[in-house]
Formats: structure tokens, C-alpha cells, sequence
């Protein structure tokens, strides 16, 4: 073995995870799954659904804090068996046409949660516990809807010294977890920045991960600034590089919100005939999310463009 | 909606400017996009120069270009003074203690403050599937008070029963045997007045009317038995200075204010 003092070093050989969407969602979603599609508003996973549409995947369990429109998009294209979130409607555009229409029916059953108590899941599923406490639920009708979310005796006494009551919810570990990121080497190191969400802990809780940004770079960009890794290489499985990925939802740096299409997704999933039309338009009728973009169009893309808004660089220092 | 009083305030201006006055002292205020963001970027040039905004999305200390459309807009990202994981600001900020006054909105509201924002009709099969609890019963069950502005007040909002309570406030939590950390709704904006409760076992009041606005018509628009206070007082309106900052400095490309 090299001395590691003599200055040159072994080199590792490591799995390169990069492939294409189609290959990532083929390989790691399959049908009957528990699917977690992470992202606050920010970094919405939507190519990677709509590949998971195109592919006919059926009877998925669906985990999203923010149930928004690739949600709908995906109940509408008859993938979801199942519903875990905390927040199922359009952000301030309106609402979510299939959802609520399946939801009102009967059709789609829902786990109802509010954002803690998801985020709480994925942390129990991420550190393998088996609950996690938190201070909401107290008083609320959601756990007589919902009874995952349970009520224990805190094995301590209280400030007071009485015993203390306190709501859990069970460890959520999804078959896999889908998030994006704005950058990552090939190796899955996914760096993040402006809204980090829950996408750690959502991959770390999952069984598999896949990882989708707007660029793969150089190994040396990702070390330039570790800090910035979000997801670290050994939680990811395969990280597959689609620029444009998150539209209509945006990635900060790199292109804004389309907010327009948020509002005119209200009328089209309003109306069953026309969001079955715009899936066979879309997504069953594209290729690829290339394909997607190319439809959209150039003059469509311009509009949503990100100025220029750089950080300071910091120094990490070397030793002399 | 239309002009809402003499002083040629609109629906909005008048909430915002009400809502704004209430945040005197307040420090730390978590608070969702619309009329909540208006009041306290009104209460930064007014009545509480140095308080924060916590956004939902992990966002404080926000200087935006422009006005944000949602809570996780990217105006509100760059230029801010930090942006926190969703573990953090659920975890430490709101479940820590954090939070003074959270500003929340709902399909139904009761009269302990007691919010729904699930469903109209019965959960398991509804009339209408809303969006949910979202954070909102964190911010409930953490912040030192809640604010609540409601732009409709009338009898299918202010409720003698909820549908289904989301959102529960301190007398709900203490009735399933657990101690509540803040007083829950102590203030309800509407177009009409103020309510206004202290906290636990407390009902919301008729504390003050805007002017022209008569203690029937609350009392009408309500639907349980509305309580009105023995000094009841009626609410200065707008001044020209608070529409002055709302129209020029506040919201200038008229994104909220209608």
C-alpha cells in the first residue's frame, strides 16, 4: 500500500451513478411503491414524475408535504393509490382539480398530516426510530381521521413535575425518494441552495435515492465548497442530470417560478376532458422532458430567466 | 372588493392597516403572503420598526427586490439574512418558542379560535377537500398569540361548530389532557371589526367596529351568540400616512392590495 505520507494517494475506484431519467425511474420505482417527492416550493421534482408517468406506473403510495400540481398530474395519470401530506392545493394559484375530485369521491385515500408532523416522519424514517414526538395534534380532528398519529406518556415528568402527554407519528421510509438539487458530481454529491426543504432527511429515510439537477459538474466544483452538499454521495443511487427539470417550480439561480402556468393549471385540471388532453399532450406525448422544453418553447423560457445574484466566496484555507 | 369607509381606504388597505396596529411590541411574526405580509411590512414603518418576518419556507430576515408572490418566492431568498431547513424552523423557531405572533387564515373559525382548513362537510366523504393544515396548527400550537384576518365575515366562516377542526386552539389542547404553550387567536381582523379573546377558556368578543359598521350587523354576519364588549370602541380609520406607505412603499405594483 502507498504510505499516505509520501503524498501520492490511491485512487478509489467509484460507481459513477449518473443515468438517464428514464433509466433511474425503470430501475428504482416500481409498481405498489411508496414514492417521496420532496421540495418546498423550490426544486419540485416534476420531470421525474412525469417520467413515472409515462412509464405507467400504478398503485403508488405518493409521500409530498406540499401535494401540489405534479401531484395532480400524477393521480390524474392513474399512478397513486395512496396519499401521505400536508397540503394539498396550488400554492395561492387555486386548487388541484383530480385530486380534489378523487379525494371528494372516495377514490384516493389520504393520510392527513400538517408539515411537522411529516417532517417528524421523515426524520424517525431517516434515524430508524420508531416515533418521533412533537407538540402539535393536541385537540385537533386529524388523528381521529388518522390513527398513525398516537398519543403516549412521556417517560419524564414535566416542568411541573406531573406526567406529560405527547402526540407521535410513526418513521416514514419510502421505497425511494425523489428530490432535485441544483448541482452534483457523478458520484450523487448534491449541492443545494436558497430553500433546503426536507430533502435530506426525505432521501436519508428512503431505501433508495435518486437525484435529479439542473448540472452535473466537476468533482472539484462540489469540493470547492463541501458545505454545500446537501446529500452527500453514499444516501444516492442515481443522479440523473435534466436541465429544466423543476418547471413550473423554480430553481433558485437558475430560472423563476411560472406562475402563470401554476394559475392555468386550476382551469385545466378543473376540467377532467382537458387535463386528460394536456397529459396526452404533455407528458404521454413527449418523449423525454428535453421534448417537454422544446414544446414549451425558447420565448416561453426566456421569461422565467434568473438574473445574477452571486455569493461572497468564503475561504476554506489549506495548511502551509 | 369595494371602498370600504370614508376614508377612501380599500377592503385591503383597511385590514392591513388595522392588522399592522396590532403588531405594536411584537418582535418575532410568522407570516404566510397576502395581507399578513402587507400588515407587517406596514408595522416596519409604523408601529414596530425592528420586527421580523419568519417565513414558512425557512425564510427570516427578508429584504425582497420586489414584492413576493408565494412564501418560498425566489425574491425573498436572495438578499436575506438566513434560510433555514424545514427541520429548523418547524423544529427550533416555532416548536422552540420562537415565534410572538403567527398570522394564520381559515375556511371556518370558531368561537375559542378554534380554525378548520380540511374540509367542508364530513372528512371521509367532503363537499370540498381544502387544502389542509399546511403548518398552520404548528403555528398554532407554538406562538405566543395568533392573529387571524379573515376577508369574509359572515355566518359559513364564523361558525357555532367546525366541520372539522385542524387547527385547535389552547382549550381543545387542554380538553385532550395537554398543557398548551401560547393563548392561541387573540385577535380576528375582519371587514366588519376586531374580536378579540385573552386565552384559554375565553370566547372571542366584538371589541371594536370600523366606522358605519353596527354592533346587528357583527352580531348578524356571526354564527354563534357574539359576546360584545362594554367599551366597545370603533377603529380610527386608515390614516393618510399608513396609506400613503401601503401605496407607495409597501405594495406599489399593487400585488395585494385590491
Amino acid at each position: 500500500m502507498t504510505d499516505p505520507a509520501a503524498g501520492s494517494k490511491p485512487q478509489r475506484s467509484r460507481p459513477d451513478k449518473t443515468m438517464s431519467m428514464r433509466e433511474a425511474i425503470a430501475a428504482h420505482v416500481t409498481d405498489g411503491a411508496t414514492v417521496a417527492l420532496e421540495g418546498f416550493t423550490h426544486l419540485i421534482p416534476t420531470a421525474a414524475g412525469h417520467e413515472i408517468i409515462r412509464q405507467g406506473r400504478s398503485d403508488l403510495t405518493i409521500a409530498r408535504m406540499t401535494a401540489d400540481v405534479v401531484t395532480d398530474q400524477l393521480i390524474a395519470g392513474d399512478c397513486v393509490r395512496r396519499l401521505i401530506s400536508s397540503f394539498v392545493g396550488n400554492s395561492t394559484a387555486g386548487s388541484l382539480g383530480e385530486l380534489r375530485r378523487r379525494i371528494e369521491s372516495g377514490e384516493l385515500r389520504f393520510e392527513e398530516y400538517s408539515h411537522h408532523g411529516m417532517i417528524c416522519r421523515y426524520l424517525a424514517g431517516a434515524q430508524r426510530l420508531p416515533f418521533y414526538p412533537l407538540r402539535s395534534y393536541a385537540g385537533s380532528d386529524i388523528p381521529s381521521v388518522n390513527p398513525d398519529i398516537r398519543k403516549v406518556t412521556s417517560p419524564y415528568p414535566a416542568s411541573d413535575g406531573g406526567a406529560e402527554q405527547i402526540y407521535v407519528v410513526p418513521p416514514l421510509n419510502p421505497d425511494v425518494t425523489i428530490v432535485q438539487a441544483q448541482r452534483a458530481d457523478r458520484f450523487g454529491n448534491a449541492q443545494i441552495w436558497g430553500l433546503t426543504g426536507i430533502q435530506a432527511e426525505a432521501v436519508y429515510a428512503a431505501q433508495r435515492a435518486i437525484v435529479v439537477v439542473e448540472e452535473i459538474v466537476a468533482d472539484e466544483v462540489v469540493r470547492s465548497d463541501p458545505n454545500r452538499t446537501a446529500i452527500p454521495a453514499h444516501a444516492v443511487d442515481a443522479v440523473v442530470e435534466c436541465p429544466g427539470g423543476a418547471h413550473p417550480a423554480f430553481v433558485q439561480g437558475y430560472y423563476d417560478r411560472d406562475g402563470e402556468f401554476y394559475r392555468e393549471w386550476s382551469r385545466i385540471s378543473g376540467d377532467p376532458e382537458r387535463l386528460r388532453d394536456w397529459l396526452d399532450e404533455w407528458v404521454r406525448g413527449t418523449e423525454d422532458h428535453h421534448e417537454y422544453l422544446a414544446k414549451l418553447g425558447t420565448q416561453h423560457w426566456d421569461l422565467l430567466a434568473a438574473g445574477e445574484a452571486w455569493s461572497e466566496p468564503v475561504n476554506y484555507g489549506r495548511r502551509l | 372588493m369595494s371602498t370600504a369607509d370614508s376614508s377612501g381606504a380599500t377592503s385591503s388597505e383597511l385590514l392591513a392597516a388595522v392588522a399592522s396596529r396590532e403588531l405594536a411590541g411584537a418582535n418575532t411574526v410568522f407570516a404566510g403572503i397576502g395581507l399578513p405580509t402587507l400588515a407587517v411590512s406596514l408595522a416596519q414603518l409604523t408601529v414596530a420598526p425592528e420586527v421580523e418576518i419568519v417565513y414558512e419556507s425557512g425564510v427570516c430576515g427578508a429584504h425582497p427586490a420586489r414584492l413576493p408572490e408565494t412564501i418560498a418566492d425566489s425574491v425573498l431568498i436572495t438578499d436575506s439574512e438566513a434560510v433555514l431547513p424545514m427541520t429548523a424552523l418547524f423544529g427550533y423557531v416555532l416548536q422552540g418558542g420562537r415565534i410572538d405572533v403567527g398570522f394564520l387564515g381559515a375556511a371556518q373559525i370558531d368561537r375559542f379560535g378554534n380554525l378548520n382548513s380540511s374540509v367542508i362537510g364530513d372528512w371521509h366523504s367532503p363537499d370540498v377537500r381544502l387544502p389542509g393544515s399546511g403548518g398552520a396548527m404548528e403555528v398554532m400550537a407554538n406562538s405566543g398569540e395568533v392573529f387571524v384576518v379573515m376577508r369574509r365575515h359572515d355566518p359559513r366562516s364564523f361558525v357555532a361548530e367546525l366541520d372539522f377542526c385542524t387547527s385547535p386552539g389552547p382549550d381543545r389542547a387542554l380538553a385532550d389532557g395537554i398543557r398548551p404553550r401560547g393563548a392561541g387567536v387573540t385577535r380576528v381582523i375582519t371587514e366588519l371589526g376586531i374580536l378579540a379573546r385573552g386565552g384559554v377558556g375565553e370566547e372571542l368578543e366584538l371589541v371594536a367596529i370600523h366606522p358605519g359598521v353596527t354592533v346587528e350587523q357583527v352580531r348578524a354576519r356571526t354564527g354563534w351568540d357574539l359576546r360584545v364588549a362594554e367599551d366597545l370602541t370603533t377603529i380610527p380609520a386608515p390614516t393618510d400616512p399608513e396609506l400613503h406607505r401601503l401605496r407607495e412603499e409597501v405594495d406599489p405594483h399593487r400585488v395585494y392590495l385590491r
